[in-house]
């Protein structure tokens, strides 16, 4: 018998409404026409998240939403206690690794067929590959008109090393028929609404990204099991993608011959305007295209923002990524985008790694500043120092990072 | 009749909070007297950081079942972008009908989490600047 932990939806069915009316302090009006089971949230007090590093900002904690401050993504891989959360839906209870099983089906699948976890680790290769990966809304904080949605600064992103078998391996002993074009994930996480009928999310990639051999089915990052909120114990990892891509709590994987059409894959989940559009401007879906590939994008995560000098030199540090492709150039900037200097990038570990970078600025007399760092891609493709284009749904904002020093 | 019941209790305990909270109005505030009280931060509740007005119960009934008030507090949208999200929460995500107590809410919504312009970049705000 496990420990029985005091879970927030233990605590609310051991609650009355009334011991909810005194902690709000007051009565919770028209109480009685919630339906059972569903309490107001109003444990929002920012405790740590298990396993967690306690200084991850909380932007949402139903569901489950945290972010990496920029200082904390200085380490070259992102160790899991750094890792950012973005959670759909309500994560699986009471896990058993014994007994989760992965099945492969689908309109475009010759036969269906499903593994254990141990099947998976004795039947195919294993690989271990460092991989970015982003939410697709990272950086949302800063659009104008404002989107709706978790409200990231630049903390939804890292790099940790991921490891599992090859999907490609999965799908083709499976078999896929010549007509496939998607593949779709399904997970064991749960609607916030309750409802048993209802999915938090499901999307998936076009057959090609799934069939690249960095594209993994993972039970481990960074040589450990995966922590619960990152999709323990199984998950996709399909790097510098939107990360909503890579389905966590992974269960089934369908192989679709159309494009996949389960939650958050249409209107306008993870699309921007297929052609750009003025800030502001209503879009309909039909003229909503999907995301792939994340854009070329970059991070000073050292030193913290807000740093006083008393010397003239500081060596920055950070890491710089471009989604599908390499960053072929990193440069920054102390006198706001005037001049820029080149800063030392090291290649990547493997493909869709991201890049570590250090400059050593100087800087002329005292006074404020701020360092700006943007990095090109193997396209020629450069962050932006402004916004780049307004969407609907605030993605894929790669301004430049910028952080403020002050000299003695 | 329990809910005329509670809507007079909602009413009573605003009533009561808005008697407590803030100061009393003059008959003739001068241009200078209001631009000061537009400056005065609403009473935040402290478990959801919720602004505290007569709607905050109807808000915590309605809008935090199924997720965070955070999902609330960190977003800002027009009263027609806090309706289509409502709409949407509706149409697809199992949130029920507001049915009366919509104009109210989204009342509340507008005046509180309303948008901000931000240009096209703003400048850097350093919470808490250190020593290196």
């Amino acid at each position: 018998m496990k420990k029985k932990q005091l879970t927030r939806r233990s605590f609310i069915q051991q609650s009355t409404l009334t011991a909810f009316g005194t902690a709000i302090g007051m009565p919770i009006v028209f109480g009685h026409y919630l339906p059972q089971n569903l309490l107001p949230v109003i444990l929002e007090k920012d405790s740590p998240i298990e396993g967690k590093h306690p200084d991850l900002t909380l932007l949402n904690d139903r569901p489950l939403n945290a972010q990496t401050p920029p200082h904390l993504l200085n380490d070259s891989i992102t160790p899991a206690d750094k890792f950012f959360i973005r959670n759909n839906g309500l994560p699986p209870e009471n896990i058993d690794p014994e007994k989760w099983t992965l099945t492969i089906d689908g309109e475009s699948a010759k036969s269906n067929r499903t593994f254990s976890l141990a099947a998976l680790k004795s039947q195919f290769n294993e690989y271990s590959y460092q991989l970015v990966l982003e939410c697709g809304g990272n950086g949302r904080s800063e659009f104008s008109p404002p989107a709706k949605g978790n409200q990231w600064t630049t903390g939804a992103v890292g790099c940790a090393v991921w490891t599992g078998v090859r999907l490609a391996d999965v799908l083709r002993a499976t078999g896929i028929k010549d007509n496939a074009v998607y593949i779709g994930y399904y997970g064991k996480d749960t609607h916030l609404s309750g409802d048993k009928n209802k999915r938090p999310i499901s999307r998936g990639c076009p057959i090609a990204k799934a069939l690249e051999p960095e594209t993994l089915i993972a039970w481990s990052m960074n040589g450990a099991d995966i922590p619960l909120h990152n999709g323990y114990p199984l998950r996709l990892v399909v790097g510098g993608w939107p990360a909503s891509c890579s389905g966590k709590w992974l269960e089934r994987i369908s192989i679709r011959d159309r494009i996949h059409d389960g939650p958050k894959m249409g209107g306008q989940s993870y699309r921007i305007p297929c052609d750009p559009v003025a800030p502001g401007t209503k879009v309909a879906d039909e003229d909503m295209c999907i995301i792939e590939s994340m854009p070329v994008k970059s991070l000073i995560t050292f030193p913290r923002t807000g740093a006083i000098l008393n010397a003239r030199e500081l060596k920055i540090k950070g890491h710089a990524w471009a989604g599908d492709v390499s960053v072929r150039k990193m440069e920054c900037s102390i006198d706001f985008g005037q001049s820029w200097q080149p800063a030392q990038l090291s290649p990547p570990a493997n493909r869709l790694a991201w890049q570590d970078f250090s400059a050593t600025v100087r800087f002329p007399k005292p006074g404020y500043y701020e360092v700006w760092a943007r990095a090109t891609d193997e396209n020629g493709k450069t962050q932006p120092m402004i916004l780049p284009g307004w969407n609907p749904k605030g993605y894929l904002n790669n301004a430049c990072h910028r952080i403020a020093v002050r000299v003695k | 009749m329990k809910y005329k019941a509670s809507i007079l209790i909602a009413t009573l305990i605003a009533i009561t909070l808005l008697a407590c909270e803030t100061k009393p109005q003059t008959a003739a505030s001068t241009t200078e007297e209001t631009s000061v009280d537009a400056l005065v931060m609403p009473e935040v509740n402290e478990a959801t950081g919720l602004v505290m007005d007569e709607t905050f119960p109807l808000i915590i009934a309605n809008c935090t079942s199924c997720h965070s008030a955070k999902l609330i507090t960190q977003n800002r949208a027009t009263r027609e972008g806090w309706s289509s999200m409502i709409d949407w929460m509706q149409a697809t995500q199992g949130l029920w009908q507001f049915d009366d107590h919509e104009p109210q809410i989204l009342d509340y919504l507008a005046k509180y989490y309303g948008p901000v312009e931000t240009g096209r970049r703003e400048n850097l705000r350093v919470e808490e600047w250190y020593e290196l």
